[in-house]
């Protein structure tokens, strides 16, 4: 992943995801057909109200979950031609993670938190990239801590440098401001934004949070496992407006 | 909250299964152990039960003439014809018949194999039809006919069938007397008792004629008369009447008092066979304590909120803890009532083992009310201990944990525990040293104590030590495994109280494995060292069944050219002032010739009586030279004086030395246990070996061995004991395998999210497997290091307060532990199979979504 960010390249993108739980009286339908592009180097975040769909979506374009029908993929690679082992190794060298809470092992510093998907891999460490990515999360005189002498936001900060550091296709962030306070939430959230706009990271980050959507660059909204609504360059205020449609929509069906 | 408790133990089956099988393991051995034992019991008891008649006569051996060794030693005294029939004569007497009986008439099978078990008698009688205190007969002849004079002979029906013979065949035969090769005409096969088993012996029956030429040297004589009583006359009335007309040197007894004595004797004889066996029990209950300790822990760990929500509603400590102790409860009922049954298998499993070298039990296993009481108490009692420590420690959670999510259990400080610890291994060692090297009565109990206390200090300092030591023993996982090294090493370090338990349970099995094998080596190097330095003698003549045998066979290895000396060495049991003591007897002065014997006081002429004893054996009896002692033999009875003082080694461990006249005029029977051959001076040693060989060639199962074959032999001998004691040590090994997998599974559950994470952000299942496989490794190797310093701690003791009684030289077999330790990583390895599958086939998605 470079700055260049000329060419409107795709680095995810699913067609006609399905996700089916259950049959007959318990069968839900999760995402009911979602097809949607992830642009290389954009920042995009994924809204909708609880049980949309969101975590499914997300989980399923992650390679953690097999979708029920329709075509995931990861750069030019498709997911549901992948074995278990494979899979594996295009999380680790392809996607980036970070969760809402748990994101940290408990027995590694900081320092080898973050540089564990390389370590898994066994690849170099790129010695500036790393310091780079340090610098700008701020966690230099923390890297020897261990995840429970950090607080949450520091926390979260190091999950972010993990998903960075080893310069994955997409990053993934679920709901990763939902455990902190506002403070710490901004220090994340204009961290993702300059991981962005600065070394052209892809980013798809769930949210329920207008503020936290109004960093993206577009923002995708979920209702019943389908994609309603779409908007480019997002500010609090018109989310927030948008998401108020929503909610009269689910309150008179 | 009893419901509750029920409820939660049904959702936890798995995890208490695995706990309750150390229970299980443990119980079967307690079982096992005593089923077995009560089996042979029974069975001895069906045998000798229907052997004797309602009075016995017999000669009145001085003293008690222990019965086991009996078998071997014998007594040559008699009892004179013509008192069958007088005894005959008496009127409350309906018959008597004369009995002799040799218990060294070893029957060859077609092969020319001796078909006894080892130490089990070859047992040779005449007949009669004489019935036994019942009114059955005691032998029934099945096939053929009754053996008629000399030269016939019939067999009891299982070694008639075992033998390949057929009837008309040459039986041969093996015996201690003068003869040392007899064979006589099979006419007849015999059933002894009901159910036929004689419980590895074998049984020959001879013509009365026959009988006293082969064991009595042609004498009209008896060994025993069985004296059946006239209608209506009591046993002990018969016996009394009897009595009256004896001559002093005979007695009678009721058969019930023979019955009596015979079964007395032999519960000695099995009581050590069973408090071995129950030993090993005790170990894997001891190392099961640790399993279940732990698991324990770790389930109350992980059920803390709920304990905290328990009382945050209201349930007090003491309920809290009783919730956990029944919890305990109802695993050690299930554990036990399992154990019993597998204690049945383990017996019956013993049985035909048994039976397969030819101990064959007769019917069906003895489950005695005994052995289902204390195998419910031990399981019951043994699962409350190791669960009361995590109970109490349940009740401690506090309420308000129920509100938090992350809850740390309260723990008793490690420093606590530490001391706790430091002060029990130094109390356990100072004992231990006391039963050891200090002149006590219980020394057993001390030993036994004391290391019990050094396992506790030790497993108490185990999360102290473990730390320090993980780091070392898994500190190079790291640079070698990268990351999936840094994460087991760190695994395993995470809670070092958890860490330490799982591998105190190895470490006991292993410093017992490790103090076993010094010993073994050091009994090997101390033979090796003997024959090296004490014995000038090229050739040990030796019986490879432990029997002992006829003198003829020193006559004839005397008459081989170029043989310079035999030194013949025999042994009996006798009574020195009333303690049963092992005699040796040889003439000093040949046998300095053969082996050193070095005489520090007094002189080693023996020729006309007298005694050596070694020097420290004199010095704590108080004896000098001119003093003595009472000696009693089956047919003597004397004052007998100490001549000479002798320099105690391994070969001659300070007991008494007499001459072979002494053991004679005793009435003990005259036959080698050992002969030491000297050659002249520059004989061709293999050839001699060879002409040795055929000198001997008549009884195949005395064998002539150079130095290093006997010592080899030797070896042999200690090795095969090594590996029973490793068998059965292996149980505790295995139940702390178990142990390893347990807490790994616990731990892998525990850190499903973890996991999760770890395999979101790319780790593959086959890098998961390898950390935990690594951790389990770490654990393992922990138990072997700490159980092999230990175990080196125990053997060095050991050897060092036994040095003086035949273990001399210390011997560190270090290749063997450092195999031992890596038999603990292979350990390790298997351990984790299991966990590590499960771990990895956990769903990612469903583990970083579990709250
Ligand atoms: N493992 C599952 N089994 C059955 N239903 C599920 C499962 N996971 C999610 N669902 C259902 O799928 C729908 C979408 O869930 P999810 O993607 O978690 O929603 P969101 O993250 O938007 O709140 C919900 O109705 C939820 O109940
Ligand atoms: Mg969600």
């Amino acid at each position: 992943m470079t700055t260049d960010t000329s060419s409107p390249r795709t680095a995810a993108r699913a067609v006609d995801l399905a996700k089916i739980y259950g049959t007959g009286d318990t069968k839900v339908v999760a995402l009911g057909g979602v097809t949607v592009e992830f642009t290389a180097g954009r920042y995009t975040a994924i809204m909708g109200p609880s049980g949309s769909g969101k975590s499914t979506l997300m989980h399923c374009m992650a390679a953690l979950d097999s979708s029920t029908s329709g075509q995931v993929f990861i750069g030019d690679t498709e997911l549901s031609e992948l074995d278990d082992r494979e899979l594996t190794r295009l999380r680790r060298d392809k996607i980036g993670f970070i969760f809402q809470a748990f994101n940290l092992v408990p027995t590694l510093t900081a320092r080898e938190n973050i540089t564990l998907p390389l370590d898994i891999a066994g690849r170099d460490i790129d010695k500036d990239w790393f310091d780079t990515v340090i610098a700008t999360v701020g966690l230099a005189d923390r890297l020897g801590h261990k995840p429970n002498q950090l607080s949450g936001g520091q926390q979260q900060r190091v999950a972010c440098a993990r998903a960075l550091v080893s310069q994955p296709e997409i990053i993934f962030a679920d709901e990763p401001t939902g455990n902190l306070d506002s403070r710490s939430g901004t220090e994340v959230l204009s961290f993702l934004r300059r991981s962005v706009r600065e070394f052209g990271q892809t980013i798809v980050m769930v949210t329920h949070d207008p503020n936290a959507a109004a960093y993206s660059d577009r923002v995708l909204f979920l209702a019943d496992g389908r994609i309603v609504d779409e908007m480019t360059d997002p500010t609090a205020e018109k989310v927030l407006e948008r998401m108020k449609g929503f909610d009269a929509v689910g309150q008179h069906p | 909250m009893i419901r509750a408790t029920l409820k939660s133990l049904a959702a936890r089956k798995l995890r208490l299964a695995m706990s309750a099988f150390a229970i299980v393991l443990g119980v079967a051995f307690v079982a096992g152990s005593y089923v077995f034992t009560d089996t042979i019991d029974r069975t001895f008891d069906d045998i000798f039960g229907g052997l004797s008649s309602d009075v016995v006569v017999r000669p009145d051996l001085p003293g008690e003439v222990d019965l086991m060794s009996g078998f071997n030693a014998g007594t040559t005294t008699t009892i004179p014809a013509d008192l069958v029939d007088e005894v005959a004569a008496l009127p409350d007497v309906d018959r008597a018949d004369g009995e002799i009986e040799s218990q060294s008439m070893f029957v060859l099978d077609t092969d020319g194999d001796v078909m006894t078990t080892q130490g089990a008698p070859g047992i040779a009688v005449n007949w009669h039809d004489g019935p036994n205190a019942e009114g059955d007969p005691v032998l029934e002849l099945v096939d053929g006919e009754l053996p008629e004079g000399a030269g016939e002979v019939a067999l009891d029906d299982r070694t008639f069938e075992d033998s390949g013979y057929q009837i008309g065949d040459e039986v041969q035969f093996v015996s201690t007397g003068d003869e040392p090769r007899v064979s006589a005409e099979l006419v007849g096969v015999v059933r002894f008792g009901e159910s036929g088993s004689l419980a590895g012996a074998s049984l020959s029956v001879f013509e009365t004629g026959a009988a006293q030429d082969l064991f009595l040297d042609g004498e009209d004589a008896y060994s025993r008369i069985s004296v059946t009583a006239a209608g209506g006359a009591s046993a002990e009335d018969v016996r009394d009447e009897i009595s009256a007309i004896l001559p002093g040197d005979f007695e009678a007894l009721t058969g019930a008092e023979v019955d009596d004595e015979t079964a007395s004797a032999i519960e000695e004889g099995l009581g050590f066979f069973t408090t071995f066996l129950l030993v090993f029990a005790a170990i894997a209950l001891f190392v099961g304590i640790f399993l279940i300790l732990n698991t324990f822990s770790i389930l109350v760990a992980q059920r803390s909120q709920e304990m905290a929500l328990y009382r945050a509603l209201g349930a007090g400590r003491q309920q809290v803890t009783r919730s956990v102790m029944l919890e305990a409860a109802v695993v050690g009922v299930v554990g036990s009532t399992l154990g019993l049954l597998l204690g049945l298998g383990v017996a019956q499993l013993l049985k035909v083992v048994f039976g397969a070298f030819g101990l064959e039990l007769g019917g069906g296993l003895v489950l005695a009310p005994r052995t289902v009481i204390v195998s419910y108490v031990v399981g019951i009692v043994v699962t409350m201990v190791a669960a009361y420590v995590p109970a109490r420690r349940a009740a401690k959670v506090p309420p308000v944990a129920a509100m938090r999510d992350d809850v740390v259990m309260p723990d008793s400080s490690r420093r606590v525990h530490g001391w706790a610890g430091g002060g029990l291994l130094v109390i356990g060692a100072g004992v231990m040293a006391v039963g050891l090297f200090g002149s006590v009565d219980d020394a057993a109990l001390l030993v036994g104590g004391g290391i019990l206390g050094v396992f506790v200090g030790v497993a108490l300092l185990a999360p102290v030590l473990a730390p320090p030591l993980l780091r070392v023993l898994a500190g190079w996982y790291p640079s070698a495994f990268g990351t999936v090294g840094r994460l087991a090493r760190e695994n395993a370090l995470r809670n070092p109280r958890r860490t330490a338990a799982t591998s105190s349970a190895l470490m006991i099995g292993m410093a017992l494995v490790t103090a076993i094998s010094i010993v073994g080596a050091s009994a090997n190097a101390t033979v090796d060292r003997a024959l090296d330095d004490g014995v000038r003698a090229q050739f040990v003549v030796s019986n490879a069944v432990g029997q002992p045998f006829s003198p003829a066979i020193a006559q004839s290895v005397g008459q081989v050219d170029e043989v310079d000396e035999v030194v013949s060495v025999r042994a009996a049991p006798g009574l020195v002032d009333g303690d049963q003591t092992a005699l040796q007897a040889f003439d000093p002065v040949a046998y300095s010739r053969a082996a050193d014997l070095e005489i520090v006081d007094g002189s080693d002429d023996l020729s006309d009586g007298g005694f050596l004893i070694g020097e420290d054996q004199a010095e704590s009896e108080g004896l000098s030279v001119g003093d003595t002692v009472r000696l009693t033999l089956p047919g003597s009875d004397e004052e007998i004086e100490l001549t000479g003082i002798y320099a105690e080694s391994p070969l001659l461990s300070g007991g008494m030395i007499v001459n072979q006249q002494t053991l004679e005029d005793g009435a003990v029977p005259a036959v080698d246990s050992l002969l030491y051959v000297v050659v002249e001076d520059g004989a061709d040693l293999t050839a001699l070996h060879d002409s040795l060989d055929e000198a001997t060639a008549d009884l195949p199962t005395v064998t002539v061995q150079d130095q290093e074959e006997f010592k080899q032999q030797s070896r042999d001998q200690v090795n095969q004991l090594l590996f029973l004691v490793y068998a059965l040590l292996g149980l505790a090994v295995l139940i702390a395998v178990l142990g390893i997998v347990n807490t790994l599974a616990l731990s892998v559950m525990e850190r499903t999210r973890e996991v999760g994470l770890l395999r979101a952000v790319g780790l593959s299942r086959r890098q998961l497997r390898r950390t935990i496989r690594l951790e389990s490794i770490a654990i393992a190797v922990l138990g072997a290091v700490l159980g092999v310093a230990l175990g080196v701690l125990f053997g060095v003791s050991l050897q060092r307060a036994i040095a003086d009684d035949g273990l001399e030289v210390l011997s560190i077999p270090g290749g063997q532990l450092l195999v031992f330790v890596l038999l603990a990583a292979v350990i390790g390895v298997l351990a984790a199979v299991w966990p590590a599958r499960r771990a990895a086939k956990l769903d990612v998605l469903r583990a970083i979504t579990t709250e």
